[in-house]
């Protein structure tokens, strides 16, 4: 058995640190390897809030209730033990987070207070300021830089994770990353390796992710053999900032405090909507879902607005639609979603308390995700993954502010997995004996080829070509004919792909290198999606086809498993475990569907 | 003014067909620095970022010499991760919430300039290391010593006031803006206010507040807390608007009381 065990965790987001808090805890040694440091992962995005039924309302709220609603919200594609063992969990997780000294808002009698969020009807969302995954992540970062400190944790921070080193056997013995100064590679040999990659939102160009969000390890790992699970299902948030660089989310909370969605009725009006008169505004949500309006579920809010614009009535001729407060007492707005709109006002200048805010879908977050068994295992033996990289938890859908707490919970189920699979793995043999020096040599090949390479391509402008793609039509409403199309889109694009050329002469902390590899990886993973989707004949969560608008439990109540194969992806299905919940038709327009 | 009492914001209103972005520059660390100038066509809400991903795409400079593609970093862009800090037009901020509106109005000419932070190694054009700043981290002991992570439910109940004073001062993202202003801070000789600012964070705390000793030893050593000259550049330039020079009085404040009575405790 061994004794001093070494884990190699990728990615210090909440879900990597809190393995990496565990594993330390335990008394093993951790390699940490980020892209950045890991203070500045993209989990500090995060806003709203963290779920965990503590009950502290009075509501009779429990585990078991947020089991359902994350089931429910999911239409029943998550497989479910997992689910119960995190939602049971969850209120332990706050917990620790207030003991680690994280500034919850509190109430009057100064416990931890709890906000409402989408998909459930009981206040179950603790928060810090607006800022809630800023504060958890410095939480967790503390603790890590405590652990680093006393020499349990060994930080590679500005390091990329380019592959995986396999043995013979397809077992995962350590990874190569390369140092995105000196762009010098290293092999991270390890007992055991957590992927904690974070989501693939840049695949779609613009979304809410942080610009870290390639998914491009975690598709080194699916060409690698591992599993990729669920691919097809993006959540899309209907309410985005639309940037130049990035979309900025724009909390539901707006349309929470009486937000009014709208566009002017004549296509392509130029006037400035405070001109527009109110019979030439077109409220749609409101028209069409009388009973509910602007509060519909994210989303049907998606799909409205997405259709509205590819009719042309998007504002100015452009993807956008006005949501609108300025009907709002302008006190009433301050105190209540001060935070929120500076985010608007610093990045677009305009103040929504007096100009209607312009906003359109964004993509999101992804429920897809490596392959892992109810212990965060990955097929590949020795290759664990936790947090938005793997699939589990969410389904068809996620819920606001169940995504940190899966992270959390992710890694804290991790930990001991592979502290477990190091102890019993055999060390001694010689099947490791070159593999490290031969997967080397593969990724310096790679990086010298792309070095050499020239042509007429540029890949900022093939990315760019490859998000509109994607967001198009692989996002809110999706038809068979233009996924095919998209798919035959992306090979036109991994072709192209040889003939760019990277405009940088000087290597040294160059960034044209590492953004082809991202890039290579992202065709790879999108095809992934695309073919997910396609395969998928049926609308369940956020996967939705005009063509087959119903959800079909008979054929489809099944995950998507892709592996990965030189000429497409190999496609097949897994039965779900639904031995917890009963799947019931998901329909928000009567109030939740409960079952007796 | 308009009708309804709110003051409008200015806006630019005859903006320029394209905007000179100048960058400062450096190959490699230790390298020579020099200046690149880029012209970029204006759109509307353009930030720093998207003017930087427009050149990217055509490292070519107003003269029309090919060049390679400004290196910087980016990651969250909405001024929360801290790293695109760089120094705009003189002052030292977040790329991503600087707007090009914005800095046309404040300068009345179409021309922008972006340097590098300049109290840290300048890794190549506008990245910057800012490892110091987490190492600082470590001597204030910034965290939280717990028992153990298994579950031991919530802390101390804590009034809101006390929540939201700590959560002012635990929204900083080390991005270094403050030691760029600082006039006493270079090549590393101070802890400066960052990390005087976190140790008062874990000091308020009532757990944290048991470690308060070994935090206020990391800032009393020779880079210690007596190298701020009060010049207050600090606050003036924190994005996160934390209350630095208050941390800095209360926690000198500390250390006096702590010398004072620190024998009783022997
Ligand atoms: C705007 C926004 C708001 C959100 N709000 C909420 C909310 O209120 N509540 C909620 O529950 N969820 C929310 N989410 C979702 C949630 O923030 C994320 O799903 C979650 O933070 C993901 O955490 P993670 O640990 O999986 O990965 P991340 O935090 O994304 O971290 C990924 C890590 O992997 C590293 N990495 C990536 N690739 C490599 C590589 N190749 N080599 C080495 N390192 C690598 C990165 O450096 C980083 O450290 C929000 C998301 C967004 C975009
Ligand atoms: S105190 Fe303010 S300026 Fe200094 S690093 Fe923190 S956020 Fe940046």
């Amino acid at each position: 058995m061994a004794t001093n065990i070494k884990i190699a965790i990728v990615g210090g987001g909440l879900a990597g640190l809190a393995a990496a808090m565990k594993i330390a805890e335990a008394g093993h040694e951790v390699d940490l390897i980020s892209v950045v440091p890991v203070k500045r992962s993209h989990s500090v995005c995060a806003q709203g809030g963290i779920n965990g039924a503590v009950n502290t309302k009075g509501e009779g709220d429990s585990p078991a209730k947020h089991l359902d609603d994350t089931c429910y919200g999911g239409d029943f594609l998550a497989n479910q033990p997992p689910v119960k063992r995190m939602c049971d969990m969850a209120p332990q997780i706050i917990y620790l987070f207030d003991r680690m000294g994280v500034p919850f808002s509190r109430t009057q009698e100064g416990l931890i207070d709890f906000r409402r969020f989408g998909g459930t009807l009981h206040h179950r969302t603790a928060f810090a300021g607006a800022s809630t995954g800023q504060q958890l992540l410095y939480a967790l970062d503390e603790q890590v830089r405590k652990w680093e400190s006393a020499g349990k944790v060994n930080k590679y921070e500005g390091w990329e994770m380019l592959s995986l080193v396999l043995d013979d056997h397809q077992v995962c013995r350590g990874l190569i990353a390369m140092n995105l100064q000196t762009l010098e590679l290293k092999e991270f040999k390890a007992d055991a390796v957590i992927m904690a990659t974070g989501g693939p939102g840049l695949i779609f160009g613009k979304s809410t992710n942080s610009m870290t969000c390639t998914g491009s390890a975690v598709s080194a790992a699916y060409q690698q053999g591992a599993k990729y699970a669920n691919g097809e299902f993006i959540q899309v948030h209907p309410t985005s900032i639309p940037g130049e660089d990035k979309l900025r989310l724009m909390s539901e909370s707006a349309r929470g405090e009486g937000g009014r969605v709208w566009v002017p009725k004549n296509q392509g009006d130029k006037r400035n909507p405070k001109d527009i008169p109110t019979n030439e505004r077109w409220y749609f949500l409101e028209e069409k879902y009388p009973a509910y309006g602007n509060l519909v579920p994210r989303d049907i809010a998606t799909r409205e607005i997405f259709q509205v614009c590819i009719e042309g009535y998007g504002v100015a001729g452009e993807n956008q639609v006005y949501l609108d407060l300025t009907h709002i007492p302008a006190e009433t707005l301050t105190r209540k979603l001060g935070a929120i709109l500076e985010i608007y006002e610093m990045f677009v200048g305009d103040d929504p308390r007096y100009v209607p805010m312009r906003i359109f879908p964004g993509v999101h977050y992804s429920m897809g995700g490596l392959w892992v068994d109810f212990e965060q295992r990955t097929n590949i033996p020795g290759l664990l993954a936790a947090g938005e990289c793997d699939y589990s938890i969410h389904g068809a859908n996620r819920l606001g502010a169940n995504s940190l707490v899966s992270c959390v919970y992710g890694g804290f189920t991790a930990a001991p997995a592979a502290i477990e699979y190091a102890k019993n793995v055999d060390r001694k043999n010689t099947e490791t004996n070159g593999i490290y020096a031969a997967e080397l040599k593969r990724q310096q090949e790679i990086n010298d080829s792309i070095a050499k390479n020239e042509g007429s391509e540029n890949q900022y402008k093939l990315h760019d070509e490859l998000g509109k793609w994607m967001t198009d039509n692989v996002t809110v409403v999706r038809y068979n004919d233009k996924l095919k199309a998209t798919d035959e889109k992306i090979l036109e694009l991994q072709d192209r792909f040889k003939h760019i050329s990277i405009n940088d002469s000087n290597l040294w902390a160059t960034q044209a290198i590492p953004h082809a590899r991202q890039l290579w990886n992202m065709l790879e993973l999108a095809r992934v999606i695309t073919l997910g989707a396609l395969n998928r004949d049926e609308s369940r969560g956020a996967h939705y086809k005009p063509d087959f608008p119903d959800r079909n439990d008979e054929k489809y109540l099944k995950s998507t498993i892709a592996e990965w194969s030189a000429e497409a992806p190999i496609l097949s299905y897994e039965d779900v475990d639904i031995s917890l919940v009963e799947p019931r038709k998901r329909d928000y327009s009567k109030g939740k569907g409960k079952t007796a | 003014m308009s009708a309804d009492g709110h003051i409008e914001k200015k806006r630019l209103e005859n903006p320029p067909q394209t905007i000179d972005v100048k960058i400062k520059r450096r190959e490699k660390l230790g390298g020579e620095q020099f200046w690149e100038t880029f012209s970029v066509p204006y759109r509307r809400n353009l930030n720093v970022i998207s003017v930087l991903m427009d050149i990217r795409k055509n490292p070519v400079t107003k003269e029309g010499k090919e060049t390679t593609p400004p290196v910087w970093d980016m990651s969250c862009l909405e001024q929360v991760c801290g790293i695109c800090t760089m120094v705009i037009n003189g002052r030292v901020r977040q790329s991503c919430s600087a707007l090009i509106d914005d800095l046309l109005l404040a300068t009345g000419n179409n021309v922008i300039t972006l340097e590098p932070m300049s109290k840290f190694p300048n890794v190549r054009d506008l990245k910057v290391d800012r490892t110091p700043m987490f190492e600082h981290l470590k001597k204030v002991q910034a965290w939280i010593e717990l028992d153990g992570t298994h579950d031991l439910g919530p802390a101390d109940r804590m009034s809101n006031e006390q929540a939201q004073e700590r959560y002012a001062y635990s929204r900083c993202m080390t991005c270094g803006c403050c030691l760029e202003a600082c006039p006493q801070y270079y090549e590393d000789n101070y802890i400066g206010p960052q990390a005087i600012a976190q140790a008062r964070l874990f000091n308020m705390h009532p757990t944290g507040k048991m470690n308060m000793d070994e935090r206020l030893e990391g800032l009393m050593q020779e880079d210690g807390i007596t190298n701020c000259g009060n010049a207050q550049n600090c606050v003036q330039v924190c994005p996160m608007s934390i209350p630095l020079t208050k941390a800095i009085y209360q926690t000198n404040r500390d250390i006096t009381i702590n010398k004072l009575f620190g024998w009783l405790k022997k």
